[in-house]
């Protein structure tokens, strides 16, 4: 009777410790987005990213359809190459779509907005390892303030 | 003269502590284990030190989450970035709060039980009369209890961290009015499996193993007098709780320091 008691204890025990390693796999760290799902790759090269990261978003309209893959530099014209890995559930996005780097809120965290383009006659979409050709780079703060305060210098 | 003796003296009984600890820990952990034997007695460990401390970590990882909440959203609300909330509770729970935190209170509440019990055992001469009876004490005593805390606190770690979470969503979310999508979307976005939970994970398993290795040991070399476990005791709980500080830092710097 008391090894049964034990044993139940120590059976629930060890279910909660799987529960919650699941709760922190699944709802914490997300692996169902990275690892699950079929995806595929698009490419956009930027003169700056700004602090973009691996993993950042890649949003349309504010809905996150993929992930930052990759960044690296491009061997010939030494530009950011950024690789965008994105949920195959949304595919088909025209060949005149366009990709910026938006930031969330005024301290927030950056991410890749990405605005489809009109889609009519003679337009290919986009398929895997595909560049897109229309893209608008971070806002740098410094820049900004160095534009700015050349501007006032005129006057 | 009488200083320097004092020194020697002091040095000569700590390395050969530290060399009873280590035999004590071959013994137990790596020779001749019999796992049909074993397993029973880790199961019944595993209840009195894994299961009975459950309340008590349910219990504070609850309220540091709700604390962790209510703090950062004050400082957090000062940049309007209240909804940063989600990664903060996270990452320092997945990081260093479950493990250490888990440690601290395993050390107070199992460790300290761990080394009365065998200390009393030693005084009353229950492990000699095992011995007389040809049981190794330290594969019938010793071993069960260091692979049931070895087993038992990356497990209540893990039950920590999520209650803890749970428990930042409770005040951040549910009282203070933070976005709960956005709770829940950040933090993916900021916690990385390997990175964050598996490193939390390792983190504690090196404290179960630091923690139960002093526990068992200062009850099976305590004096066996009534006032040699009371001091076995306190030393378990002290020098647990420095070990699990002291190592948190060299893991982090480890894991964490290079990026």
């Amino acid at each position: 009777m008391g090894m049964r008691k034990i044993e139940i204890g120590v059976g629930l025990f060890v279910s909660l410790a799987f529960a919650a390693a699941l709760m922190l796999a699944l709802k914490v760290a997300d692996q169902s987005m990275s690892g699950g799902g079929a995806t595929y790759k698009l490419y956009a090269k930027f003169d700056n990213i700004g602090g973009l990261k691996v993993r950042s978003a890649v949003k349309v309209g504010g809905v996150t359809i993929g992930r930052v893959g990759s960044i690296h530099l491009d061997a010939e014209d030494f530009t950011p190459v950024v690789e965008l890995i994105i949920s195959q559930e949304y595919s088909g996005f025209p060949d005149t779509s366009t990709v910026s780097i938006l930031t969330s809120g005024l301290l927030g965290e950056q991410y890749v907005g990405f605005q489809p383009g009109f889609s009519f006659d003679g337009i290919e979409s986009l398929a895997d390892g595909d560049y897109i050709e229309d893209t608008k780079s971070a806002l740098v703060l410094e820049d900004l303030i160095g534009q700015f305060l050349f501007s006032r210098g005129d006057d | 003269m009488d200083f320097f003796a004092r020194i020697g003296r002091s040095i000569i009984d700590n390395c050969s502590t530290m060399g009873r600890a280590s035999i004590l820990f071959w013994g137990a952990m790596v020779a001749k284990p019999q796992p049909t034997k074993s397993i029973p007695l880790v199961i019944k460990q595993m209840y009195v030190v894994g299961v009975q401390s459950l309340l008590i970590i349910l219990v504070s990882g609850l309220f540091i989450g709700m604390v962790m909440g209510l703090q950062g959203y004050t400082v957090l609300v000062n940049y309007g970035a209240e909804e940063s909330l989600g990664p903060m509770v996270a990452l320092s729970l997945l990081r260093e709060l479950g493990p250490v935190v888990t440690a601290l209170l395993f050390a107070g509440r199992a460790g300290s039980a761990l080394t009365a019990e065998i200390g009393l055992m030693k005084a009353t001469e229950q492990l000699s009369s095992l011995e007389m009876m040809a049981v190794d004490p330290l594969r019938r005593v010793i071993s069960p209890r260091l692979w049931a805390g070895i087993f038992s606190m990356p497990l209540l770690a893990l039950i920590f961290s999520a209650v803890g979470i749970l428990g930042g969503h409770l005040v951040g979310v549910d009282w203070l009015g933070v976005d709960a999508g956005s709770y829940w979307s950040i933090m993916q976005a900021a916690v990385d499996f390997n990175d964050d939970v598996m490193n939390g994970v390792i983190k504690s398993i090196v404290f179960a193993v630091v923690v139960t290795w002093i526990a068992v040991f200062n009850g099976y070399d305590a004096m066996p007098t009534s006032e040699g476990i009371s001091k076995a005791t306190t030393q378990t709980v002290v020098h647990a709780s420095l070990a699990v500080l002291g190592l948190d830092f060299v893991l982090t710097a480890l894991m964490f320091g290079t990026e």
